[in-house]
């Protein structure tokens, strides 16, 4: 049997069980943008999860469309490469029936120098109703809410939050596990230069789960302990009856010095090989937000291996997007404030 | 005041009542397949679906429709909460199947236009009929029931409301508010 066998036959086995979900706490959201989720308080995280869970089955039908966002326009701002999360974002945009506009950098009036804010405010005049803004500086979604009547959901801003990234997560890890709170999850990689990881272990600790973080000591940030995780620099302390591993891209992109001394080391010595993961859970998850380097941070045969969800994260993400965007197009609720 | 219009044994011989028409009009239940409207549509189609195996021996497919995001009030506020989304869960084909679609009250009609909407999305039907516990009039679209527990005459300060012993804890239906 193959390894892609075993995979196969893990998924069937977890499928989800149909199952009448509580009437969550809270309800709806009452914001209009979606910035971090240093915002959302746990209740709102749990509401997030749960209409995505609705969402998800709109991927199963024929017609994978509904109408909820019929006659809404959304931009999708990216100043930043990006395949996977600009694609679900369009995906979700377009499944729940929203008009979607992409503008991408190469292509926009950015390279003949316009400002974010002038180039937000000119898209505004042709009022879209959300803007999904990728920008390689943090706080450029907070600099665009306060400029902009549209909803903003942060779509990854420098190295500060990349919230729908955690909480397309924190659906993978509840969907294969039923829960986060009590769960050890072990985040392992270049926690210095990682969105991924300010907003994850935001909403994992926000949700009650043990997280610790490994990686080179060089790429481990000051003051991870104020977040509420335990940080080593012994990456099999933090694999160590791991429920959950997720692994963080190398930012070479990021980096202008020097880091550790070569990728062939880092993989030696902090790479999710075969062997390390046996120090974790039988039932161990195996997560990435991609793109991955092989052979640095994860070995292939662990990517592609039985306790891989990377791809259920690819298709988790989308069901995840249109419940942010569904909620968030309730926007402010003024009516209390009235 | 509130009254009470149906109490538990009323609501059970209606639901039965409702059963036996079901197969007398198809002539059996052949192709037929239940789909309830979230929420107290559910727990009223698995019933049916008990009270048909009884009287046929057979068991009828039975599903769960959510409507929320067909619904035709979405969007139309500048801002506003969002309604809640529940799971649909319609674990067959609809195709060329006879849908028997479930739900308590018909009242303005815009939640079964909803549901229909819905529902074509998943199939196309051999046909659609509607079933519901309490008709209190008062359409705002052209829609009518094939199969209806009780007709009560409102008026639009009144509302209905439904209780069923799976979500409620009781079995009722009552009339509350206004003078009638």
């Amino acid at each position: 049997m193959s390894l892609h066998d075993i995979d196969r036959r893990n998924g069937d086995s977890v499928t989800t069980a149909a199952r009448e979900p509580d009437p969550p706490a809270v309800t709806a959201l009452r914001r209009k943008d979606l910035l971090g989720i240093a915002d959302l308080s746990a209740p709102e995280i749990t509401l997030v999860l749960d209409t995505a869970e609705a969402m998800k089955e709109v991927a199963t039908r024929p017609i994978k469309k509904v109408p909820a966002l019929r006659g809404k326009t959304v931009v999708n701002l990216f100043f930043e490469p990006s395949t996977r999360t600009r694609t679900s974002f369009e995906i979700a945009e377009k499944r729940l029936s929203a008009d979607t506009l992409n503008i991408a950098i190469g292509t926009s009036s950015v390279v003949k120098g316009e400002t974010l804010a002038d180039t937000a405010l000119n898209l505004e005049a042709m009022a879209p109703d959300m803007i999904v803004l990728r920008h390689s500086s943090s706080g450029a979604g907070h600099l665009l809410s306060r400029i902009c009547r549209s909803g903003i959901i942060n779509a990854g801003d420098g190295m500060h939050e990349h919230p729908t990234q955690a909480l397309l997560d924190a659906f993978t890890i509840r969907e294969r596990k039923g829960r986060l709170s009590g769960l050890k999850v072990a985040i392992i990689g270049d926690l210095l230069h990682s969105r991924v990881l300010r907003s994850n272990i935001q909403l994992l600790t926000k949700m009650g789960a043990d997280v610790w973080v490994s990686g080179p000591p060089t790429l481990i940030p000051a003051g991870m302990r104020d977040f509420g995780v335990t940080a080593t620099a012994h990456v099999d302390e933090a694999v160590a009856d791991a429920d959950v591993i997720m692994l963080l891209r190398i930012q070479l992109e990021r980096m202008e010095g020097a880091y550790f001394p070569s990728q062939r080391e880092y993989f030696n010595v902090f790479g999710m090989t075969t062997n390390r993961l046996r120090l974790a859970r039988p039932d161990v998850i195996i997560m990435h937000p991609g793109p991955m380097n092989r052979g640095v941070e994860i070995a292939s045969e662990v990517a592609d291996g039985p306790y891989s969800v990377i791809l259920d994260q690819v298709a988790n993400g989308v069901a995840v997007r249109m419940a942010v965007l569904y909620l968030l197009a309730g926007g402010v609720d003024h009516e209390e404030a009235a | 005041m509130p009254t009470v219009v149906m109490d538990a044994d009323r609501i059970g011989r209606t639901l039965t009542r409702i059963a036996h028409e079901i197969v007398e009009r198809n002539k059996g239940v052949e192709d037929l397949a239940l789909v309830g409207v979230r929420t107290r549509g559910v727990p009223i189609a698995r019933r049916i679906a008990r009270a048909l195996k009884e009287i046929t021996g057979d068991e009828i497919p039975t599903g769960a429709l959510d409507i929320t995001l067909y619904r035709d009030d979405l969007m139309r506020h500048a801002v506003g909460p969002q309604p809640v989304v529940r799971r649909t869960e319609i674990q067959f084909s609809i195709d060329n199947q006879k849908i028997l679609l479930v739900d308590d009250v018909l009242y303005t009609g815009r939640t079964t236009r909803a549901a229909l909407d819905a529902l074509i999305d998943y199939g196309r039907p051999k046909a659609i009929q509607l079933i519901v516990l309490v008709d209190r009039g008062h359409r705002e679209l052209p829609i009518k029931a094939d199969y209806v527990g009780k007709n009560l005459p409102t008026s639009p300060e009144q509302s209905v409301q439904v209780r069923l012993l799976e979500i409620d804890g009781v079995d009722e239906v009552v009339l509350e508010g206004g003078a009638s």
